[in-house]
């Protein structure tokens, strides 16, 4: 096939580079694989909408990306797989009671305008699948914060509507949430597996970090940016996270809950929009779970990792332009 | 296109100038701040483009009947002036005669003074044409800019209220982005880009901004 051979070889740090067989397709299937055990978890706690509300997004974004490569005359790149996984991200990061506009319009808004209207693949300066879902968080405010309560799927139980661990933190303080979930250890386990309310495909942090790791086994993403975000919520959490003063808040609950980790592993971590030298991602990490952590406690909003991520992305070629790598066998002056 | 117009160039083609060739939003791309402000409905919109429209024309006619007689050195300052004076006109006129609109888009008025458009055209233009030709220039401009602000609020209002001039139209879960400061910029920046795709299919153009003039 001809779109094979036009593959992208896909370059992530700075030179020298090392040429392997690794191409922007086979990255891009084996990151949508590796986010596959949490969507299965997702599915097992939310029932089929789940399943409808991602393979809207899917939907949504494969018939943009054809769409605007249509109307601009551009090659057809729908097999590279970077819609499949920007509508799969987007899919996993909504409610599952999204109507069905939400994840069509919002998938429409990742893959056409943030990502194809700046040039394509490569030329984003924001993660599409989060701007799709900050557009329909602004623009649907009450459908994208009604979150169904995980009801063990496939029961036959109508779908009830609760609040997420972060938002009940937010209005009752820890007494609350433990009251909830019964007793601490409980509430732990919980969020380890994903039982709670939230978005579809950000509760289960267990499968997350399986395919976290498998990330990073596979040397596709490197350990900075996600253990710098991790450590920096939870030092602050713990720093500033209480209400009876400095040191007493929860580091635990602010890692397990919310979409951290999978902003963490899968969409801070996105090779286009973060920086590309080891010292500026660890930067654009501690930045992240700064911003996430303020937003958490001090803004309107119960979840800050989206906003942070976005608002880090703006700074990755300020970061990157700062952070350049010596050049070897050159004197002191000449790097300037 | 040149700016003099001292003879045979009719005052159609001047006014058609000003709203299609160089559009103060879509072409020229200044005044940008007020078109994304106040449209989040069609009326202000309209308003505030009819306000513009009335400045533009009284600004340019003032300048280019007073042109002799401005020193070249001063004349920003000449302008801003004028400017003002005529800005001060519309101001009061909406305060007295229409107190509900200038309760809503009465600071959008009075900065009216400080639009680039407005400067611009007295710079380029009026400051070079005679009255007549000046007065359609900037009839032209500010058409312009209206046809812009009412194009950008008909589809914000639309998709972020449900309504057009206050009657609903769409009775589904309006997108409340298109109301808010961040589906301004989405919605003109669509429109500048569909009007480039527009000029550059049809009409052989390069685009806003690939002309590199102006």
């Amino acid at each position: 096939m001809a779109v094979a051979k036009k593959e992208q070889e896909l370059i992530v740090t700075v030179s020298p580079h090392i040429r392997n067989d690794e191409t922007v397709s086979r990255i891009m299937w084996t990151v949508s694989l590796s986010l596959l055990p949490a969507f299965v978890f997702g599915v097992y706690f939310f029932g089929p909408r789940a399943v409808y509300v991602t393979a809207l997004c899917i939907v949504g974004a494969f018939f943009s990306e054809w769409l605007v490569q249509k109307m601009t005359g551009k090659e057809i790149t729908l097999n590279d797989g970077s819609a499949f996984l920007t509508g799969l991200l987007l899919g996993m990061n909504l409610p599952s009671s999204a109507p069905f506009y939400i994840p069509l319009v919002s998938s429409f808004v990742a893959v056409a305008i943030t990502k194809q209207l700046f040039g394509g693949l490569g030329y984003n300066i924001f993660n599409p699948a989060l701007i799709g879902r900050a557009f329909a968080l602004i623009t649907w405010p009450r459908a994208m914060t009604t979150w169904f309560e995980p009801t063990a799927a496939f029961v036959g139980l109508d779908a009830k509507t609760t609040a997420t661990p972060l938002a009940i933190l937010k209005e009752g303080g820890m007494q609350k949430i433990i009251e909830i979930f019964g007793d601490k250890m409980s509430l732990y386990t919980d969020l380890l597996i994903g039982h709670r309310a939230g978005s579809l495909g950000e509760t289960s942090v267990i499968a997350l970090l399986i395919g976290g790791a498998f990330l990073i086994y596979k040397k596709y993403i490197t350990w900075h940016i996600p253990i710098s975000f991790l450590a920096t919520v939870a030092l602050m959490a713990w720093i500033f996270g209480g209400r009876e003063g400095f040191f007493t808040g929860d580091p635990v609950l602010h890692l397990l809950s919310g979409g951290l980790i999978l902003g963490a592993f899968f969409m801070a971590t996105d090779y286009v929009t973060c920086p590309s030298t080891r010292t500026g991602q660890i930067i654009f990490g501690i930045g992240c779970g700064l911003l996430t952590i303020l937003i958490r406690l001090k803004a309107g909003y119960p979840e800050g990792v989206m906003f942070a991520i976005l608002l880090m992305n703006c700074f990755s070629p300020l970061i990157d332009r700062n952070m350049k790598s010596k050049v070897f066998g050159l004197a002191k002056e000449a790097q300037q | 296109m040149s700016h003099q117009h001292q003879e045979k160039v009719s005052y159609w083609a001047i006014v058609k100038n000003g709203i299609i060739k160089e559009n103060t939003i879509f072409r020229l791309v200044i005044s940008l701040c007020p078109a994304i402000a106040v449209t989040n409905s069609v009326k202000n919109g309209f308003l505030l483009g009819a306000a513009v429209v009335f400045v533009q024309a009284m600004v340019n006619s003032t300048v280019a009947l007073l042109r002799n007689f401005i020193h070249p050195r001063i004349r920003i300052p000449i302008f801003m002036l004028i400017i003002s004076g005529w800005v001060t006109v519309v101001d009061m006129l909406m305060a007295a005669y229409a107190r509900a609109a200038y309760k809503e888009i009465g600071l959008y008025i009075q900065i009216i003074v400080a639009f680039a458009s407005i400067l611009a055209r007295a710079e380029v233009f009026a400051s070079k044409n005679k009255v007549g030709a000046s007065f359609f220039d900037g009839l032209g401009s500010g058409l312009g800019f209206l046809v812009a602000l009412v194009t950008i609020s008909f589809f914000r209002e639309l998709l972020g209220k449900g309504t057009l001039i206050g009657f609903t139209i769409v009775p589904v879960k309006p997108m409340l982005i298109m109301i808010l400061p961040a589906g301004g910029f989405l919605v003109t920046g669509l429109l500048m880009g569909f009007f480039n795709w527009i000029d550059m299919r049809f009409y052989g153009g390069k685009g806003a901004g690939g002309a590199g003039g102006h």
